[in-house]
């Protein structure tokens, strides 16, 4: 799915990252424990989660995951945004919950890590 | 190839600084992107314990020939039952540590899962030195 999409079915806004119109994504997983997202096996998906700190920032750059979609308004801080314009990391942010972002994206298509 | 790091004791903005730095130079080796992110994981897997747990340590990684050899060194408090801190859902993390996203008890698992060899030494009272290996 173009990512474009992705921002389209999500209603998100884009808090930081570049080259928007080229990325395309085949699968998303959804969780606030990094500790879990750390031993997926699957590299450049979607992940969205309602876990807005540095170390999603962190994360994301060692599990090679290079979009990260905040739910329910959860906003990038500062601190997020500095990091992620270092790790080249896109983030966005939805009004929707975790819950309904996930249902939406996997209607139209985005395919689940497991 | 030798890279040294200090990790302060509960300095969670700093906790990725060791994987980071670690991740660009094997980059430039050209390793295999697979590798890099088993190495980079058990890296910051490690370095978030040594933040979350310890007073605080040193992480080098070696890096020569076909191999990347880490090790972290930390100053306590040491951790009195090994075989039991390596089982999945065991944690002694404090609240503000599974608020980060961590303290889930799969660090130690994740990191003996993405390295070919794994050791850990620990004294109560004293430290943990935990030294892992990955082919390159």
């Amino acid at each position: 799915m173009r990512l474009t999409e992705i921002i389209r079915l999500t209603r998100a806004h884009l808090a930081i990252g570049s080259e928007i119109e080229v990325r395309d994504i085949q699968k998303a997983f959804s969780s606030d424990l990094m500790s879990d997202v750390l031993t997926l096996d699957t590299e450049h998906i979607l992940l969205i989660t309602g876990l807005a700190n540095v170390q999603l920032v962190r994360t994301a750059e060692m599990a090679d995951i290079e979009v990260v979609l905040l739910a329910r308004n959860k906003k990038a801080s500062p601190e997020m945004i500095e990091l992620a314009k270092e790790t080249g990391l896109v983030i966005l942010e939805t009004p929707y919950s975790i819950f309904r972002a996930s249902g939406i994206l996997y209607e139209n298509g985005l395919n689940p890590v497991y | 190839m030798k890279l040294v790091f200090e990790i302060a004791r509960g300095d969670f903005t700093a906790a990725g600084k060791a994987s980071s730095g670690i991740k660009k130079v094997l980059k430039q080796l050209l390793v295999d992107p697979k590798t890099i992110k088993r190495i980079v994981v058990a890296v910051y897997e490690a370095e978030v314990n040594v933040v979350a747990h310890s007073v605080g340590g040193t992480l080098t990684a070696n890096i020569s020939g076909n191999e990347i050899t880490v090790v972290v060194q930390d100053y306590g408090p040491g951790i009195s039952d090994i075989e039991q801190a390596m089982k999945v859902g065991f944690s002694t993390a404090s609240r503000k540590v599974r608020e980060m996203g961590f303290g889930a008890g799969m660090g130690l698992p994740n990191i003996k899962k993405n390295t070919d060899e794994l050791t850990i030494q620990s004294q109560p009272g004293k430290g943990t030195m935990l030294v892992f290996s990955i082919s390159i």
